[in-house]
């Protein structure tokens, strides 16, 4: 067990806001976990815990046996890696520069990257195909490379789970689908992941386990097929959406539309 | 420096790099050398040397007395102090730019100038003593620094923005209390002091104020120097700085101490001397790139040459001195303004 998060409940301090209260994840090595729900139910306030950027407010979250809140950011670090939504630095930092700081939690407090770190940050880099940004600066690519960037940078973190908050957005079609292979990919070579996704194909197409992220609470994981059902996503999403059971592709999601091209809300 | 910093890049930098790294060492030893036969009292580049390695060497005097007094005495510890501070102006500019995010970011930024400037204007009016004003701006630099911080965690954040006006909030409380003894001082005896030494200049020093100098330099400059790689992880910002493993609340605190330090005794020793740490980082910048490990090594080399550099202008320009923070001021200003509409300064 890599991660498991028990009863764990999360309140902003200051406004006293109730984001979630009692959830419950556990994930092993190589699983990939799809957290759906819709916009503002804390799916990046819930991730933010698990990579412990956050405090629960109750509940406790351990991370391969031991409470997540007790350890060293560096500990947490070289089995954690959380990848961020996308974002612009503030300086000019070169592609292999923003790659290499992926080795900082293997440093010591005052050591620098070695030559094992550079050449572990270069090998991430070739393996994503991207050796041909190495040197140009991380502010001057395109999104979906951007992404590709952060995700060499989490493989020179070497860790045992990412968490990774909606990967996909921001990204082009084609970049989606290459991000959702790399993921399943990374998942292969043993690596846990935890996602969250507003697209219920893409948990369809990579997730182990799906949880909806619903009212403040998780009711449960299963497998993609049992947990997105159309009443669930209607609930979820507040509109109609058909699930097309493809012999060779699996489910896919397509919204029902009346003759005029509208969805069909719950009102 | 090694080599394998830029192992990791495809293309290689041979060329870029030992162009910078020629830079580091060359240009200030160059300046200094420069420098120390510059000056009012003529002689030749010859006699000052001969001095110098005759001093070095344990030589019997053979030259006049003097010269040996204007080097060592007067110019050495002049040009030793514009280096320590133009240098720690620029590395703890540069670290704070990092720590804070923001590229237009100045050493001053948390109220340290015009604390220690409220620090000495009162140790002019009551004492006089150079070692008293060094030691209250030291204090008075250091209080502004922990009232900004301590106004930062009274309103329960550790916001950026929120650090960087408190800075602004006590600093215009101290320019306040400044205003308040310039005009309770003596107008023909202790004002003007006060405002020559608000102005900044490096006209009094000597190796007493040097060595005072140096210790508090040397634990401010070490520490970010050892600390520059993390400063890049750093200024990607405090959540993603704790996710790649560094407690970013504490690095942050240390790195800000360490950058004030250097700062407050800077201050204490030459007075406010402004755009050196917020220029020479840009500059440092667009040779070098925003990669800590190499900016704040040539920033300091770069920050030690300019200061020397106006300094020697200040002591020869006129007949009498020039402030240093005018200076810089009307070097600084018009460069950067030049440098921004390059616009390649390495930030967006």
């Amino acid at each position: 067990m890599i991660l498991e998060v028990q009863e764990a409940g999360f309140a902003y301090q200051d406004t006293d806001k109730t984001v979630f209260e009692q959830v419950n994840i556990r994930v092993q090595a190589g699983e990939i976990l799809c957290i759906l729900g819709p916009n503002g139910v804390g799916k990046t306030s819930l991730l933010k815990c698990i990579s412990g950027l956050l405090q629960p407010t109750r509940g406790r979250i351990l991370c391969k046996g031991s409470d997540l809140a007790k350890m060293r950011r560096s500990q947490v670090a070289r089995i954690i890696a959380h990848v961020p939504q996308l974002h612009n630095p503030v300086f000019a930092y070169s592609v292999f520069e923003t790659v290499l700081m992926g080795r900082t939690p293997y440093l010591g407090y005052f050591s620098f990257p070695a030559p094992k770190d550079q050449r572990i940050a270069r090998e991430a880099i070739e393996s994503l195909g991207i050796g041909h940004l190495a040197d140009k600066a991380y502010t001057e690519i395109s999104g979906g490379e951007r992404q590709l960037v952060l995700f060499a940078r989490v493989l020179a973190q070497e860790p045992e789970l990412i968490v990774l908050d909606e990967p996909t957005s921001h990204l082009d079609y084609g970049n989606q689908l290459k991000i959702l292979s790399l993921i399943h990919h990374l998942s292969r070579r043993g690596t846990a992941v935890i996602m969250t996704s507003h697209n219920p194909d893409h948990a369809f197409m990579v997730a182990d386990k799906v949880g909806i992220m619903f009212d403040g609470n998780i009711d449960g994981f299963g497998a993609p097929q049992t947990i997105i059902t159309e009443k669930a996503l209607q609930t979820m999403y507040g509109i109609r959406v058909k699930l097309i059971d493809d012999q060779s592709f699996g489910k896919v999601c397509i919204p029902e539309l009346n003759k005029s091209g509208e969805c069909f809300t719950d009102e | 420096m090694p080599d394998d910093i830029h192992a990791g890049t495809v293309r290689p930098l041979g060329q870029r790099f030992l162009s910078w790294q020629l830079l580091l060492v060359a240009l200030p030893v160059g300046c200094f050398l420069a420098a120390l036969v510059f000056g009012r009292y003529g002689a030749s580049p010859y006699e000052v040397f001969k001095v110098i390695f005759g001093k070095l060497t344990g030589q019997q005097a053979a030259w006049s007395p003097t010269l040996e007094t204007v080097v060592f005495n007067i110019r050495l510890p002049r040009i030793c102090a514009a280096m320590l501070i133009g240098g720690g102006l620029s590395v703890s500019g540069a670290s704070f730019q990092g720590v804070f995010r923001n590229p237009l970011v100045s050493p001053f930024i948390l109220g340290v100038a015009t604390g220690a400037g409220f620090g000495a204007a009162l140790a002019i009016l009551l004492s006089g003593d150079t070692l008293v004003i060094q030691a209250t701006a030291f204090f008075f630099g250091m209080l502004a620094v922990f009232l900004s911080y301590g106004l930062t965690r009274m309103y329960k954040t550790s916001s950026i923005l929120v650090m960087a006006l408190s800075g602004v909030i006590v600093g215009s409380f101290f320019s306040a209390l400044i205003s308040l003894i310039k005009y309770v001082a003596d107008p023909y005896d202790k004002l003007p002091v006060i405002v020559f030494w608000l102005m900044g200049s490096l006209a009094t020093i000597s190796s007493k104020e040097v060595i005072v100098l140096l210790l508090p330099m040397a634990i401010g400059i070490g520490t970010i120097f050892s600390l520059r790689w993390k400063i890049n992880v750093l200024s990607m910002g405090e959540e993603e700085a704790r996710s790649l493993g560094l407690e970013a609340t504490w690095l942050r605190l240390i790195l800000v101490m360490a950058a004030t330090l250097v700062t407050a005794s800077a201050v204490a020793v030459s007075g406010v001397i402004g755009w050196v740490g917020l220029v020479i980082p840009h500059l440092a910048r667009m040779i070098c790139g925003p990669d800590y490990r190499r900016l704040i090594p040539l920033s300091m080399s770069l920050g030690a040459c300019y200061l020397l550099l106006i300094d020697t202008l200040a002591r020869n320009l006129a007949s009498g001195e020039v402030p240093l923070g005018i200076l810089t001021a009307t070097v600084g200003a018009p460069f950067f303004a030049l440098i921004l509409k390059k616009g390649s300064l390495g930030w967006s």
